[in-house]
């Protein structure tokens, strides 16, 4: 015992049920026998399921078009799949050909050029299934800003020549089929070829599009799509362009996946010396942002978890300050006199309780939030059974140490308003601050929701980062700066901090 | 009246939080409008951004001190079984509310323009060099500018407003901790679920008829046609908002045994 601090007077004896067994069991009962809590324990699923649902059925997406009759219909959005199951987006120019079987395209890029040229900008020699959204793909492309890439099937990259492109130093690019292999090669003279990649399309058909390509990604800032007013299109110049084992040799020019909105100018000129293909659009995966993407994250289902947030919140402080305003610790503390194992039996009751709650509410709110959402038109992101698993039960988790949080804050302040705002302004507002206010720059947002506890929401990230898509990747649009676990363990630290900073208290003070 | 002030008044001048909620609204609301309006940047010709609202930033910390002190005043009296003597020397329980509520609300004005005075001019002082300059069509931040001091002036009546709301609302549930619950999940509820509807007639109307997304209408300085809600029709929607608190505390508070 600490010399020099008054204690009052603290039972030596063992009391005869003092395991914690028992502990848990009191605390149990002091839960389930207070009505107003049992209320509140309910409403944490209710309210995150109500509000979910009221969200995913008031998202309307899809636009009005006239139906057979005459009579306007409303159209669902759409979002092309990739073949690796994911969303992506898939417009740009297309200057092809039919190819059947193995077969070579060669061009020669002499020029990009664009009103705005954006880092990712691309144009170069492609080979695709077919002419649809989504389909396999591989191509050799010269970029705005980061030299020869060989890119496949949406979500690859890989880099081959660096430097820009122009008319003193050309870029030849070419693909080889080869069953379902493709091979890209890049050379500065038509000569000497390095190969860059060699790509499995599995399933390419026998015959293919092959042939030249151009399109541009819209600027990642408001600012520059202000300026721009339309869609920022780019223009390759191309010649010397080949097949090798077509059919027909007759180019044809398809703009893929044209949206009639995005406008822009898209097309392609055949002249003497060879080609200038105009596109506007990407070959990427979607990731959620920017002027392409019409995908939702699975995570808009779980948009009510911030009342079920706040009620879990007030029920843990109140677990704690009822007792000091009851003066009821007075006889907790004396019938068991370890306080910190008063103070873990307490956490782990209000923990479980939440998580149970938590999890009923999240494993109802993501099913009936997708339907509802599909029923309104929108395109899910399809996600793994395990991501989905990790929302979900990451989610019932994070409440579960928000409660924890707010019962350790409740013995810190011994009054409820008090933990409560605390553990409010903590977890929601840097949320709210970094999420809903695209003024804050990124930095500042990433930092808010780095330091905060805010930063464990980052278990409903679904939508993965792309280097060679360029996007702001902003919190508002549902990119956090830590992975899953990472955001979820500073959430842990904060409730680790704060229950330690309780027990020191719990022990130091009068009760 | 003049009594049931005077007591109020006493109860809280000697409540020991008092002081120290009144200086963390004032503060909290500086610092955090300080740390945005630092770390914002305007890099081109009208972009978007309203340096009256940068500024004030902070008010959506300082609301939740305001909601705090104001839960604390009613929730306080049930706490401490104070309520019963406080009633027993003023049996008229409408009065006791409405003094309560007057001493509530001048304490919270004084500190909104604590508060908001150095946002303002913080936001004058570093805002030109960040990129709002006459050249991208910000002219500098001064009150003595119109809409800006309505912004300035506005926001001060906003803190009052949350404070009346909060003390409807503790005096119609009873409890401190539940009463600031409901009030950060009123404010911040409606904000919240319009970022997440995808509709944009559905995300008006919520923003419309939220108490904190209509009363923050009152510090738009641009753009105010685009607006869900003009700035004195959203304090009034706030103001709404905090009579209807008010009412049914008055009511409970009238209705209930204490």
């Amino acid at each position: 015992m600490n010399a020099g601090i008054i204690t009052p007077y603290r039972p030596r004896v063992r009391p005869g049920h003092s395991g914690f067994a028992q502990l848990l069991h009191s605390e149990w009962t002091k839960l389930r026998t207070v009505r107003g809590w049992i209320i509140g324990l309910l409403l944490v699923p209710v309210m995150t399921v109500g509000f979910g649902a009221f969200i995913s059925s008031s998202s309307e997406c899809g636009s009005m078009a006239p139906g057979p009759a005459g009579q306007l219909v409303s159209v669902p959005c759409t979002a092309p799949v990739g073949p690796g199951g994911g969303l992506v987006e898939d417009q740009f120019y297309f200057v092809h050909q039919p190819v059947a079987g193995n077969g070579t395209i060669t061009a020669r890029v002499t020029a990009l050029t664009s009103s705005s040229l954006q880092p990712w900008a691309k144009a170069g020699v492609i080979i695709k299934a077919n002419t649809a959204q989504g389909s396999a793909y591989a191509a050799m492309m010269v970029t705005g800003a980061h030299g020869v890439r060989m890119q496949w099937n949406y979500t690859q990259d890989t880099p081959g020549m660096t430097g820009p492109v122009s008319a003193a130093s050309p870029r030849w690019l070419r693909l080889v089929r080869s069953g379902d292999t493709v091979t890209g090669y890049d050379s500065a003279d038509g000569l000497r070829w390095n190969r860059v990649g060699t790509v499995t399309l599995a399933g390419l058909p026998t015959t293919v599009q092959a042939g030249m390509f151009a399109t541009s990604p819209q600027p990642s800032s408001g600012a520059q799509r202000q300026e721009a007013g339309h869609a920022i299109a780019v223009t390759g110049t191309l010649d010397h362009a080949g097949v090798a084992g077509a059919a027909a040799g007759r180019w044809e020019g398809t703009s893929v996946g044209a949206r009639p909105i995005a406008g822009g100018p898209a097309g392609f000129q055949q002249t003497a010396s060879g080609f200038a293909v105009t596109g506007n659009g990407d070959i990427a995966p979607d990731v959620g942002s920017g002027a392409g993407s019409t995908g939702t994250p699975v995570s808009h289902t779980l948009a009510g978890l911030f009342l079920g947030l706040i009620v879990a919140i007030v029920i843990g402080a109140m677990f704690v300050t009822a007792e000091y305003r009851r003066g009821m610790i007075r006889t907790t503390l004396t019938a068991s006199p370890g306080r910190g194992r008063v103070l873990a039996a307490k956490a782990t009751v209000a923990g479980a309780v939440t998580f149970a709650g938590a999890l009923i509410g999240c494993a109802i709110s993501v099913p009936l939030g997708e339907r509802l959402l599909r029923d309104h038109g929108n395109v899910i992101e399809p996600v793994s059974a395990l991501t989905a698993v990790r929302v979900v039960a990451g989610t019932a988790l994070v409440f579960t140490a928000a409660a924890v949080l707010a019962v350790a804050l409740g013995v810190i302040f011994r009054r409820g308003a008090a933990a409560v705002t605390t553990a409010i302004v903590v977890i929601v507002i840097p949320w709210f601050l970094a999420v809903s206010s695209p003024a804050l720059s990124t930095t500042a947002a990433d930092w808010l929701l780095r330091v905060f506890p805010s930063a464990a929401l980052a278990v409903q990230q679904t939508f993965p980062r792309y280097p060679q898509v360029n996007s702001p990747y902003h919190p508002f649009d549902g990119f956090y700066p830590l992975s899953a676990w990472a955001g979820f363990a500073v959430l842990l630290a904060w409730t680790g901090a704060a229950l330690w900073l309780a027990v020191f208290l719990l022990r130091r003070r009068d009760a | 009246m003049r009594e049931a002030l005077h007591a109020e008044w006493t109860k809280a001048r000697t409540a020991p939080g008092t002081i120290w909620l009144l200086f963390g609204t004032a503060g909290l609301t500086v610092a955090l409008g300080g740390l945005v309006t630092a770390s914002i940047r305007c890099g081109y010709a009208g972009c978007g951004q309203d340096p009256a609202k940068v500024s004030l930033t902070g008010i959506y910390l300082g609301q939740a001190v305001v909601g705090v002190l104001a839960v604390l005043a009613m929730g306080e009296e049930y706490s401490s079984g104070m309520i019963r003597v406080t009633l027993s020397a003023m049996p008229r329980r409408e009065t006791v509310l409405a003094a309560k509520a007057v001493i509530l609300g001048g304490m919270v004005l004084a500190a909104g323009v604590v508060a908001v005075l150095p946002s303002v001019l913080m936001g004058g002082l570093l805002l030109p060099g960040e990129g709002f300059t006459a050249g991208n069509g910000y002219p500098s931040l001064s009150l003595a500018d119109g809409p800006v001091l309505r912004a300035a002036a506005g926001s001060v009546l906003y803190l009052g407003l949350i404070a009346l709301l909060s003390l409807g609302v503790a005096s119609a549930v009873r409890d401190s901790a539940v009463a600031i619950g409901i009030v950060l999940a009123l404010l911040f509820l409606f904000p919240v679920l319009a970022h997440f509807a995808g509709d944009a007639a559905v995300q008006r109307h919520l923003e419309q008829i939220g108490p904190m997304t209509a009363g923050m209408a009152i510090q738009d300085t641009i753009d105010l046609a685009s607006q869900p809600i003009g700035p004195w029709a959203g304090l009034g929607v706030l103001a709404a908002w905090a009579t209807g608190a008010l009412l049914a505390g008055g009511m409970v508070l009238r209705l209930r045994d204490a």
